[in-house]
């Protein structure tokens, strides 16, 4: 199949077509209402269900009932209507259904604005919801990622019965690049638990509900259980050019993107800078991190926040070597050049501390 | 089940088969319910199972059950079960019968799930007119958290949280909800019933029945409220708790159709036809090969364009980046292509970086072009300091703009495009006269690359040729035109 | 020569609670708390033992699932023809 030029908006719902998803619930936001828009133009189409719920609330709980009905379904939104989604992805995680929910970051909190912006990792990383639970996170770079990992997301979701999350920024999901999609397409599949309405199914129940301690706790232990396996099992991640590198940089999304330039840039001045992009940011890639902790003499991370993934990263390289941060909000964009300066002006730093 | 055959005697009404013989999902007295004894729950229960039954209607039947003392629906009713969040379930309902059209869903939600938390998803699922089945079971306290005042308490009546009187002039009035959902035009069957009486009993059993026929049938979105009796939280014996509902609730909240249009409501439109499998690549554009196959560039050549393209909303800024990127896709670049989005595409400056490459690309961001197309002095004065050196610059205008010209060490091309364009047509094409500069002065693409971009992005035949013209027009301009460059 | 009743009342004491609404319920006042308590420490309901219609409102009025099964003669519908 040729490439095509479309927006990462446009890629996530074309993936997920093509990856069998036939339900899209909505509200629209900037900067993902494309989504919307490309799920409401493509879903009547292919026969699957389009509706622009009432509120971001709404549509995560019809995502519930979607799913629960045994449908690959999907919703994206930004930050704020994040936010309010957590409580059904919540139960979502509790009653093990899978679906996928791309969040397109722009800048908070509150209203913040409609910039790109990571400050979305904890509320989707940690769960933002109530409870011992967590949603598979996936980071797309790229418009073909946007895509790729989309298909990947539905997989997982069915895999795990758990919500999956494809973290994007406003600028991965406002930008045309070349896509190509795979030639094959995922025909859906009704699982053997879904609450179908037929006498197959009729046995069947979708709850979240343990009232007796020993049994939530029973339940907990297997949804831990399952998350245990994911981190075994789905870590996913770049590892670029860190084979000899002294300083890591670290970054996922669009930040990534910035950071293979001031490798390449770094390289060509003869400093052994490499790049770790996490892929999943749950499961993180923390036993990678830990690995190149015995070369590396020092991570940099960098985030369109004020550092939220710089915690994980800590906490894999567990005080072995120096982690800085370099943080950009508000939708401010880090150049290559920003980033290179930092790294500079610690090349000195860490031969003064080797010598 | 105990053997009931009594010899010269027929069964007439049993537990329904809708329901369990045995409670297991329940941990514990499984062969009762939870509620208490003269719980109004449990009549409304067995109005809906007998219902199921007497439709036949049971294997098909997906119950919801909500947040509140019928948390636990599920364990009684055999059917197909789904527990959701407080208030949610008209939102759950609604997926789940546009997953499954062919099921029967069952909404079951008390007052504060339905008629406070869950406020919005009730109305919007009735204003949609969603086809499937509300039971509204309104006792006017909450239960299941201990006798909480509900959206539908009485005015004056004590709860826990209104232990001197639910007041008007703090907590405002009962919630009519019958009433709000018959005001929209899409339900076609709101009823509210009561379980204060024989007679309000059967005629409660009688709506229930007709509410999950309707959707038997394929009608609309129906609702039955139950006023229903709450001897606990009432702090009454269930005979009493069921003479409130028959001599005071009533009051509040009179019984009666508040909307029938079973008769007259319009068949529902039929569902779309679901395509073959083998046509959804076309469907999304895929499959036809959108765009021709990409030329391989000649190796060891090094070309790094990194364009920004800036103007006023309207001025087709975009665009011209879109069919940029998209040309060069096919003149075998990598390309990319990164708007600065939201509000300012409908007002304002609008700015897009484009990069098309050789290698692959790192970052989208142009933050130090090479190549800068301004369509306005605005623009020009903002994004002209970052152009590298050795760059170029393509300016709307007869004049570089006091202060600009000092960058002496770019390729400075000012031209009027915008009144080339108007020549050559229209004045909106005259992006497009600065792309065809761009091509004459850079070599960047060649143009039948840019048509065929364009014929992929431009349906209208007639703004094809504008846009053809435009292109020519400004290539002139370069090549005829005089020059601004240092 | 009495004719048999119309109607026949079964009471399932381990589903009932003893809330008394069939009793309120029930036109020829035929049921009532039994003798015993069931195991879930109710007083369940009983019938009388005669004077049951077969109306099987009972039935509808008993917030209980399966509590209260109605029976009605078989001669009846014979009379009927």
């Amino acid at each position: 199949m040729s490439k095509q030029l479309i927006k990462g908006n446009e890629a996530i719902v074309k993936g997920a077509i093509l990856a069998g998803c036939r339900a899209f619930y909505g509200y629209p936001i900037t900067p993902a209402s494309e989504i919307a828009e490309a799920a409401a133009l493509y879903m009547p189409q292919v026969g699957g269900v389009f509706l622009q719920a009432e509120s971001e609330v709404a549509a995560i709980n019809m995502l519930y009932g979607a799913a629960s009905a045994g449908v690959r379904a999907m919703t994206a939104s930004s930050g704020p209507g994040i936010s309010l989604m957590q409580e059904g992805i919540s139960y979502l995680a509790g009653a093990e259904l899978p679906c996928v929910i791309a969040d397109i970051m722009r800048g908070g909190p509150g209203l913040g604005n409609i910039a790109p912006e990571q400050g979305d990792y904890n509320q989707v990383v940690k769960g933002g919801g109530h409870g011992c639970y967590r949603t598979l996170v996936l980071a797309p770079e790229s418009v073909q990622e946007m895509a790729s990992l989309t298909s990947l997301a539905f997989d997982l979701a069915d895999k795990y019965r758990n919500p999956v999350v494809v973290l994007a920024d406003g600028c991965i999901g406002q930008m045309m690049e070349p896509v190509e999609f795979p030639a094959t397409v995922v025909e859906p599949q009704v699982p053997r638990w879904a609450v179908t309405g037929t006498a197959d199914s009729r046995p069947n129940l979708i709850t979240s509900l343990h009232l007796d301690p020993d049994d939530l706790e029973a339940h907990i232990r297997h949804l831990e259980a399952k998350y245990r396996r994911a981190e075994r099992e789905e870590v996913r991640f770049e590892s670029w050019r860190t084979e000899d590198a002294e300083i890591v940089l670290v970054g996922y999304g669009i930040v990534a993107r910035i950071l293979k330039a001031a490798v390449e840039q770094a390289r060509s001045e003869g400093l052994a800078v490499g790049l770790l992009r996490p892929i999943t940011l749950y499961p993180f890639p923390g036993d990678e991190l830990r690995r190149l902790s015995r070369r590396a003499c020092a991570f940099v991370v960098v985030e369109l926040s004020t550092g939220q993934l710089v915690d994980d990263v800590r906490l894999a390289v567990e005080g072995r070597r120096p982690v800085e941060f370099h943080g950009r909000a508000g939708g401010n964009i880090p150049g290559c050049e920003e980033v290179l300066a930092l790294v500079r002006d610690m090349i000195p730093r860490e031969q003064m501390a080797d010598a | 089940m105990p053997d009931l055959t009594i010899p010269g005697y027929t069964v007439v009404h049993e537990k329904p088969r809708s329901f369990y013989p045995v409670c297991e999902r329940k941990p514990e007295m499984q062969h009762q319910t939870h509620y208490c004894p003269g719980c109004g729950h449990g009549i409304a229960h067995k109005l809906i199972a007998v219902a199921i039954d007497e439709l036949g209607i049971q294997d098909r039947t997906v119950l919801i059950s909500p947040v509140g003392c019928s948390v636990f629906a599920y364990y009684y009713f055999d059917t197909g079960n789904i527990q959701v969040a407080h208030g949610r379930a008209p939102a759950v309902a609604t997926a789940v019968k546009r997953s499954r059209p062919e099921s029967i869903v069952i909404a079951y939600q008390g007052d504060g799930d339905l008629a406070a938390i869950g406020a919005a998803e009730i109305l919007h699922a009735a204003n949609r007119g969603e086809p499937i089945t509300v039971i509204f079971i309104n006792n006017g306290t909450y239960g299941m958290t201990g006798g909480q005042m509900a959206p539908t308490t009485l005015i004056g009546q004590t709860t826990t949280t209104t232990p001197f009187g639910r007041n008007v002039w703090n907590e405002g009035y009962p919630l009519h909800v019958s009433e709000l959902l018959a005001s929209l035009e899409a339900p076609v069957y709101v009823e509210r019933v009561g379980l204060g009486s024989n007679k309000q009993i059967m005629n409660a059993a009688r709506a229930v029945r007709r509410a999950i026929e309707n959707q038997v049938k394929g009608l609309g979105f129906s609702l039955v409220e139950i006023l229903s009796p709450c001897p606990t939280i009432w702090k009454m014996n269930p005979v009493e708790a069921q003479r409130r509902v028959l001599e005071e609730t009533v009051k509040t909240f009179p019984l009666g159709q508040f909307r029938d249009r079973t008769k007259s409501a319009p068949a529902r439109p039929a569902a779309a036809p679901v395509p073959l499998f083998a046509e959804i690549p076309a469907i999304l554009g895929l499959a036809n090969g959108a765009s021709p196959a990409a030329k391989t560039m000649r190796s060891g050549e090094t070309i790094d364009w990194r364009v920004r393209v800036a103007g006023f909303g309207g001025q087709g800024v975009l665009m011209l980046g879109e069919v940029l990127a998209e040309a060069g896709l096919d003149a075998g670049f990598e390309v990319s292509w990164l708007p600065s989005y939201g509000p300012e595409m409908r007002s304002g400056t609008s700015n897009c970086h484009v990069r098309l490459s050789s290698k692959p690309i790192d970052s989208p961001l142009v933050l130090h072009p090479n190549v800068l197309l301004a369509m306005n002095e605005p623009s020009l004065r903002k994004f002209l300091a970052p152009v590298e050196p050795g760059g170029w610059v393509f300016y709307n205008g007869t004049e570089i703009p006091q202060g600009c010209a000092g960058r002496l060490d770019v390729h400075f091309i000012a031209r009027p495009f915008a009144e080339i364009a108007g020549n050559a047509g229209d004045a909106r094409s005259a992006n497009m006269t600065m792309l065809g500069a761009l091509l004459e002065a850079t070599g960047m693409l060649a143009e039948e690359r840019v048509l065929a971009a364009l014929r992929r992005r431009v349906s209208s035949g007639h703004w094809l040729e504008v846009d053809r013209r435009a292109l020519d027009g400004g290539r002139e301009a370069v090549t005829k035109g005089v020059r601004h460059e240092s | 020569m009495t004719t048999p009743d119309r109607g026949l009342v079964l009471i399932d004491s381990e589903e009932c609670k003893g809330c008394a609404l069939c009793f309120e319920a029930c036109p020829p006042k035929v049921l009532r708390f039994g003798e015993l308590l069931n195991r879930y420490g109710y007083r369940s309901a009983a019938y009388a033992g005669a004077g049951c219609t077969g109306c099987g409102i009972c039935f509808f009025a008993c917030p209980e699932p399966g509590a209260i099964t109605v029976l009605r003669r078989e001669g009846r519908v014979c009379q009927n023809n």
